[in-house]
């Protein structure tokens, strides 16, 4: 472990005017990280002035307790500094994530298919190409996954939710609705190879150039 | 071909070196300072360079972290009392 960081921890474990100096420091450091984090986002959302720095502001003080909670368990991989960083960065994220601004445009459970294009970049007037593709994926949807795979598929890929917004909604971590998707796109990849919509390389993986039927579309 | 195929077909393309979200946020920091000193992350940690390719949350939380990492104003004061 590097010497700032067995200094920062012997302040924490220390009592008195040392410990409090040492917490002091950390707001300070905390309050900066997430106030620039916080702006940092803002071009993403709907918020901005007074109620962004609120965000900062209770986001460093979280931070700040968590990192008290959790200072013993530091084993020195990083900079103390950047792992007291980290909780900063991710009580942002999820503060954002969860404010009433960021609400989803669209419902959870809708499923707007003709969106699917227009999700990977595509030009939402050359509907006539996408119609068969489309199918193919409805199909894929509809065939091969769980109620729930499906549910966090459509509302995430289809809807366009993002995952942040989708897991507060939800009370599902994010982690868990990355895996939930994780397992789907493998899924719907087989069920769309098993149908000749993608080709399987001689490798067993799909070659990067195999649409013969996107092609057709 | 359609563009949106093109991408869609990149997009359900899982690496099964991927840990996931819930690892990647646990190695986060080492992951950042590692960069921060010019290392190379991908090579010591193939596993979360593969998530975050394909995970824009955790992506966003990496660049965030790196970016304070990198800011000298948000750096500890010179204070240390020992």
């Amino acid at each position: 472990m590097d010497t700032d960081s067995e200094t920062w921890l012997s302040e924490l474990r220390d009592s008195g005017s040392r410990r409090d100096g040492a917490l002091a420091r950390l707001h300070v450091m905390l309050l900066k990280v997430c106030m620039k984090e916080a702006y940092r986002r803002a071009p993403l959302l709907r918020l901005a002035g007074p109620e962004l720095e609120d965000v900062a502001h209770q986001s460093a003080d979280d931070a700040l307790l968590a990192v008290l909670r959790k200072f013993d368990s530091f084993r020195g991989e990083s900079r103390f500094t950047t792992w007291v960083y980290r909780f900063g960065i991710i009580e942002v994220a999820n503060k954002l994530s969860r404010h009433p601004s960021n609400r989803p445009q669209v419902s959870l459970d809708a499923e707007e298919w003709d969106r699917l294009p227009a999700a990977f970049g595509d030009d939402p007037l050359e509907k006539t190409q996408h119609a068969d593709l489309i199918s193919a994926v409805r199909r894929a949807v509809d065939e091969s996954l769980t109620e729930r795979q499906r549910r966090f598929f459509v509302a995430s890929v289809v809807n366009g939710v993002p995952n942040d917004v989708l897991a507060s909604e939800t009370s599902t971590s994010l982690g868990a609705i990355y895996k939930i998707v994780f397992d789907a796109r493998r899924k719907i990849r087989d069920h769309l190879t098993a149908h000749g919509y993608l080709d399987v390389a001689p490798d067993g993986t799909r070659s990067g150039d195999s649409r013969a039927k996107a092609e057709k579309a | 071909m359609t563009e949106w195929w093109r991408k869609f077909e990149a997009f359900l393309e899982t690496d099964p070196r991927d840990i996931g979200c819930d690892e990647a946020m646990g190695i986060m920091h080492v992951y950042v300072d590692l960069l921060a000193a010019g290392g190379d992350p991908m090579k010591d940690y193939p596993g979360m360079a593969a998530h975050l390719a394909s995970c824009e949350p955790c992506a966003e939380d990496v660049r965030g972290l790196l970016a304070a990492v990198e800011d000298e104003s948000v750096q500890p004061p010179n204070t240390m009392t020992s």
